[in-house]
């Protein structure tokens, strides 16, 4: 199944990964997933219902990124899959 | 008009995140040479998703931009022309290339319909942009040129040094060029980070051949730029001290100090307090 990526597991960014499935799915791994899990999935979701998507598996692989880092992380690993497909 | 100007790597997450707390008047979000070419998109998508959530409000926001001979211009165009960038920097400047660009962005600003005109700064970095400088800075949307050493001496194929005499020729082309036409000259990045009394004579040197600003690689130089850039307090008192007693003179010249003044020296007093005000060193007005 294709997979795609963005980001990186360095300080402060994370790495998205993207694959097609049937309903969304977002899974979260975070050094500060006590804190921020919740928040960081329902960023994701959110991300995801603006753009329309609705069948995507995404894992996000956090290491203290901010909020516009995950969300361009997820949009460039989006794209990327997109293209994949071209 | 801008002392220093930072480039911060664009696919770097924790450098773009703190970009506006460096203390730079200018910040050059990088898309060019510090992003590898599979991370081009992701560095697009980071500047631009960062640009758009949040407001810098406290510098300059330039990104230099991929160059005419890469498949990523008119990407990194469609993606950043926007009424958040203030100016885009074009690597590998000539008068065509600027030209290409300035037509693409007239279109997506007018598309967009954007509420300002997107600026440019060149780079000037080949002995073939150099014989250009003028026809170059001249160009409407052009506010200033950037001098890009690292690759003019490479073109050249010369070794860059510290001290740069092998540059001098080029920086005073540069300089005279963008003053010739009331533009900004903003001068090579000082390369050795660890260097700090080198990045000093260095700064020094590029005020005293007509630069407006500096470009600098890492934000341990930021302070050292906008120091040596503004006037000092010295001069901002004795150009307050002109100014005052040119009010009340009658003749085209008068002496202050021992010292002549006439039209060239008010004319410089008052450069330094537009500088003084704009970069927030005057106290409270003493008369």
């Amino acid at each position: 199944m294709k997979e795609s990526q963005a980001g990186s597991v360095e300080s402060c960014d994370c790495r998205i990964t993207v694959r097609k499935q049937q309903g969304n799915t977002v899974e979260v791994k975070s050094i500060v997933y006590e804190l921020y899990g919740d928040h960081i999935k329902n960023l994701i979701l959110d991300t995801l219902e603006r753009q329309n998507i609705k069948d995507i598996y995404v894992l996000c692989e956090d290491k203290g990124a901010v909020d516009f880092v995950i969300v361009s992380r997820l949009v460039t690993a989006l794209k990327r899959l997109e293209n994949s497909d071209e | 008009m801008s002392r220093s100007l930072l480039f911060i790597p664009g696919n770097n997450p924790s450098m773009i995140q703190n970009s506006d707390l460096y203390g730079a008047d200018a910040v050059i979000f990088d898309l060019e040479d510090s992003v590898l070419m599979e991370h081009k998109d992701a560095a697009r998508d980071l500047v631009k998703t960062y640009l758009e959530q949040l407001n810098l409000l406290n510098c300059q926001v330039i990104v230099r931009i991929n160059g005419m001979k890469t498949p990523f211009l008119k990407m990194d165009l469609e993606a950043l022309s926007y009424d958040y960038v203030d100016a885009f920097m074009i690597p590998n400047a000539t008068h065509g290339a600027i030209e290409y660009i300035t037509n693409q962005i007239k279109e997506l600003e007018q598309t967009r319909q954007l509420k300002k005109e997107i600026q440019l700064i060149p780079i000037i970095e080949t002995p073939y942009a150099l014989l250009q400088v003028k026809e170059i800075v001249k160009m409407d949307r052009v506010i200033g040129v950037l001098f890009g050493a690292e690759d003019y001496t490479t073109n050249m194929s010369i070794k860059r040094t510290k001290q740069g005499e092998e540059i001098l020729f080029a920086r005073n082309m540069i300089s005279i060029a963008a003053k010739a036409y009331n533009k900004e000259a903003y001068d090579t990045p000082f390369t050795d980070v660890n260097d700090i009394d080198g990045l000093k004579e260095d700064v020094k040197l590029a005020k005293q051949l007509g630069f407006s600003g500096k470009a600098a690689i890492h934000p341990r130089q930021i302070d050292m730029i906008n120091e040596l850039f503004s006037p000092s307090q010295e001069d901002i008192l004795f150009a307050q001290r002109i100014l005052k007693q040119a009010k009340k003179e009658t003749k085209g010249a008068f002496s202050i100090d021992g010292k002549m003044i006439d039209t060239p020296i008010i004319t410089r007093a008052q450069k330094i307090i537009i500088q003084a005000k704009l970069y927030g060193l005057l106290g409270e007005p003493n008369d």
